[in-house]
């Protein structure tokens, strides 16, 4: 992301009309691609046709994870290639598919409490919090704390803290204890949204309702309503405050 | 970090804000919401659909001699990817009781219920399970759960949105399972916004008149798509999924009934046959086909495959005609160009401004109102802010008032996608507000459908954005993850039914060539080939290279 943010106010001084072109190397190979290009659009400017490691293009979906260096630094950087700008002499390659274990469950059978992780994905517990993952998240979510919660049995703030997550397979791909961190961490969130959190009366009272055929004659009504009439009980309906 | 030439009027918005604060802390309207004339007004001057070029007739299919959108009615007016003849009808590769195409949100709820009444699925999805508009849908889903709203108040906003043109029969199913999908979705696990007593946090989207928005932060569809995903995959032995595998046309047997789908590997490039009693498209909207060249808010997948495998098998299509453009894509940072700004920005009180500071109307009117005040604004009044390298125009849309109405940390809390978005780019939107522009987001019309998804051809159902008719010409903020959920559901609960009772005939692909022969005795000479599967970015220089390479239509 800093390299996102010298990129832009490198954009500002010159205001070019045309782009500046940088050379990159995309799995070692050289290519030249305007300044300013996502990592993904650098790829497509090159002339790949993208099938794997593409796909919402704005970040929700985790399909584009991608790995690089830049010269400056001997880190392994990560990122999405559909949020991350490109820098001069950058090498990267994309991570399209990388294995991961699933356990298969029925939520209706679990508890929601640490022996439930235990059983479901023991490797959880072989953390060395070492941290790596959450430097490979490209959302910035605090991985290692929600594992390291799970571990203390706090279903509720893993929930909480992983709420975010995109699932692109990064932070797994990097944990040396062979977690995988966005599987456990929806099956927290299952188990917090079904069990634990408060649950609400409203909801209840209107299935009854609606079970009960309480509004069914009224959308009845409007439904055969001709066109003149339905407008204007449309426009004479109040609007609640916001 | 916007351009210094931006900062006068960056300025001015900051000017107003005060005045702007006092009058939405009051409670009163920010802004006259507007008549049914003036909506009328600046819709057919401004809404792209409205434009001359904007609709074509479409010359051959079921609904021949109708406008419709033009960049599909070219998409239905071109060859199929395959010959016929190539084809060996009699090796069928799978067998199953429910063939759903497509892996969003839609698909994985009607597998999921096909499979609780009792059928074998496949979900056969172009790229992978999840990946889907149903992923980034962000802002909410409508349910009418408060006290003080009902199903019926629904029905009335929906109705209003869509113009009074939407089918009342899934107005019905969709306003009276919203509530059911609430609860079917809390028991999967959904984490939705609550309050302390754990009622839903609710909010006010653009033309609805109650509180009936609940989200999961701005990350909705993806908590949503999370959770159906890890639910579909916890029974391997009842769903298979083929992903990187889209359908490329149906099958039909002799008897005129709907059998499957013949899907393409993208990766082998071999081609599939898979024999269903029941085949559901829930393939998703059209964003990828940049209608009028507007940049998108949609998938990479999204081309409306689905479309091109019904027509061509004979389903009719409703209101082809109408194309969604949200208010609020990003302009600037260019990198972020056509991406979704969520309504739930000004569900929170933001407002739209131009370059005078100035709120020019109501914030949350129907979508394809505002998006069309908004261009009113950029065009013919002047009052747009131009960008420094693409000279696109767009107006301010003022979040830093968010946390002047709820407290500080409000957008982090409630709108981390934006915010992280933006911080991408070193624009922090909890003090600078964002500049936006209508961008391409929905497919309003789609494959003619009953409240049971059945389409007008034996064992063909269809689903979500690539079906028409609920939300009329227009659809509201949120009843688009509403529509996948329910319309999802019920088509896997009709599919698996009606596989119980359906004897297959021999198979053919007849209509695929009355398709082509109907194409050629309308005098239609194209080499355009549908479905598309995949937009085309590369650049014209590197096509002018690639002196060898393969073309069918837009894959390589």
């Amino acid at each position: 992301m800093e390299e996102n943010k010298s990129v832009m106010k490198k954009e500002e001084k010159t205001q070019p009309q045309k782009a500046k072109m940088i050379s990159l190397y995309i799995m070692g190979k050289k290519y030249e691609v305007p300044e300013g290009s996502t990592i993904m659009g650098a790829l497509e400017y090159a002339g790949y046709q993208l099938k794997r490691g593409c796909g919402c293009r704005e970040g929700f979906c985790g399909a584009c994870a991608t790995v690089y260096r830049t010269t400056d630094d001997y880190k392994i950087k990560t990122g999405l290639a559909c949020q991350t700008v490109v820098v001069p002499n950058m090498y990267l390659a994309q991570i399209p598919f990388f294995p991961a274990n699933k356990a298969l469950y029925d939520l209706n059978e679990l508890e929601p409490s640490i022996s439930t992780f235990q059983e479901v994905y023991p490797e959880t517990f072989r953390c060395v919090s070492c941290n790596t993952c959450t430097k490979a998240c490209p959302q910035d979510l605090e991985v290692m704390d929600y594992i390291q919660a799970l571990i203390r049995g706090d279903i509720a703030q893993a929930a909480d803290l992983s709420f975010d997550c995109i699932m692109c397979g990064l932070c797994a791909a990097r944990c040396p204890a062979e977690i995988v961190q966005y599987n456990v961490a929806v099956l927290a969130r299952r188990l917090y949204g079904k069990y634990l959190s408060k649950k609400g009366e409203y909801l209840k009272s209107r299935l009854k309702e609606i079970k009960e055929h309480k509004y069914d004659k009224e959308i009845e009504e409007f439904m055969h309503m001709d066109r003149e009439s339905i407008k204007k009980k449309y426009y004479a309906r109040d609007i609640e405050k916001m | 970090m916007y351009p210094e030439y931006m900062q006068e009027s960056l300025k001015l918005v900051e000017k107003t804000r005060p005045e702007r604060l006092k009058k939405s802390l009051s409670g009163e309207k920010v802004f006259t919401p507007m008549t049914d004339a003036e909506r009328g007004e600046v819709l057919t001057k401004f809404h792209p659909d409205y434009k001359a070029d904007a609709r074509q007739k479409i010359r051959i299919g079921p609904n021949r001699g109708e406008n419709i959108t033009s960049e599909v009615a070219d998409l239905l007016e071109s060859h199929s990817r395959i010959n016929p003849d190539d084809f060996d009808l009699s090796r069928v590769d799978y067998d199953t009781d429910v063939l759903v195409i497509g892996g969003g949100g839609g698909g994985a709820g009607a597998a999921l219920l096909a499979r609780e009444n009792g059928a074998k699925v496949i979900i056969a999805t172009k790229l992978r399970i999840g990946d889907s508009n149903s992923m980034m849908s962000q802002g909410g889903v409508q349910a009418s759960v408060n006290p003080n709203d009902s199903p019926a108040i629904h029905y009335l906003d929906v109705l209003g949105g869509g113009h009074f043109d939407n089918k009342p029969d899934l107005v019905r199913a969709l306003v009276t399972d919203a509530p059911l999908v609430i609860k079917w979705l809390e028991e999967l696990g959904v984490m939705f916004d609550k309050n302390p007593d754990g009622t839903m946090l609710t909010m006010l989207g653009g033309g609805c008149s109650r509180k009936r928005m609940h989200s999961a932060r701005d990350y909705t569809g993806a908590a949503i798509m999370r959770v159906l995903r890890d639910e579909v995959k916890n029974h391997p032995e009842d769903i298979q999924v083929i992903e990187f595998s889209p359908a490329i046309e149906l099958l039909m047997d002799e008897g005129g009934q709907v059998a499957g789908a013949i899907l393409y590997n993208l990766e082998t490039e071999e081609y599939i046959m898979v024999r269903a009693k029941s085949t559901i498209i829930a393939t998703g909207g059209f964003g990828r086909l940049h209608i009028k060249e507007f940049a998108t808010t949609n998938h990479y997948g999204a081309t409306a495959d689905g479309l091109v495998l019904g027509y061509r098998a004979g389903a009719n299509l409703l209101y082809m005609d109408s194309v969604q453009y949200h208010p609020t894509g990003a302009v600037y940072p260019e990198q972020i160009l056509g991406f979704l700004i969520t309504e739930k920005v000004r569900t929170m009180g933001a407002q739209p401004v131009n370059k005078f500071g100035e709120l020019f109307v109501f914030p949350l009117e129907p979508r394809d109102v505002e998006s069309s005040s908004f261009i009113r604004e950029c065009t013919e009044r002047g009052k747009g802010i131009t960008t420094p390298h693409t000279g696109r125009v767009g107006i301010w849309l003022d979040s830093p008032i968010i946390e002047l109405i709820h407290g500080k940390g409000a957008i982090q809390k409630q709108l981390p996608a934006m915010y992280r978005q933006y911080n991408r780019f070193d624009i922090d939107i909890t003090k600078e507000p964002m500049l936006v522009f209508p961008t391409l987001h929905y497919q309003n019309g789609g494959l003619e459908i009953n409240d049971k998804c059945e389409t007008k051809l034996p064992n063909l159902y269809a689903a979500g954005e690539i079906s028409g008719g609920v939300h009329g010409r227009n659809r509201l903020m949120g009843n688009s993850v509403l529509d996948y959920n329910v319309f999802g559901r019920r088509a896997g609960i009709a599919a698996a039914l009606n596989a119980k009772e359906v004897k297959l005939g021999k198979l053919t692909l007849n209509h695929v060539k009355r398709y082509e022969r109907e194409l050629q005795e309308a005098g239609i000479h194209t080499d355009r080939i549908s479905p598309m599967l995949l937009p085309n970015y590369t650049p014209p220089e590197v096509r002018a290279r690639q002196l060898t390479a393969h073309y069918e239509g837009t894959l390589r």
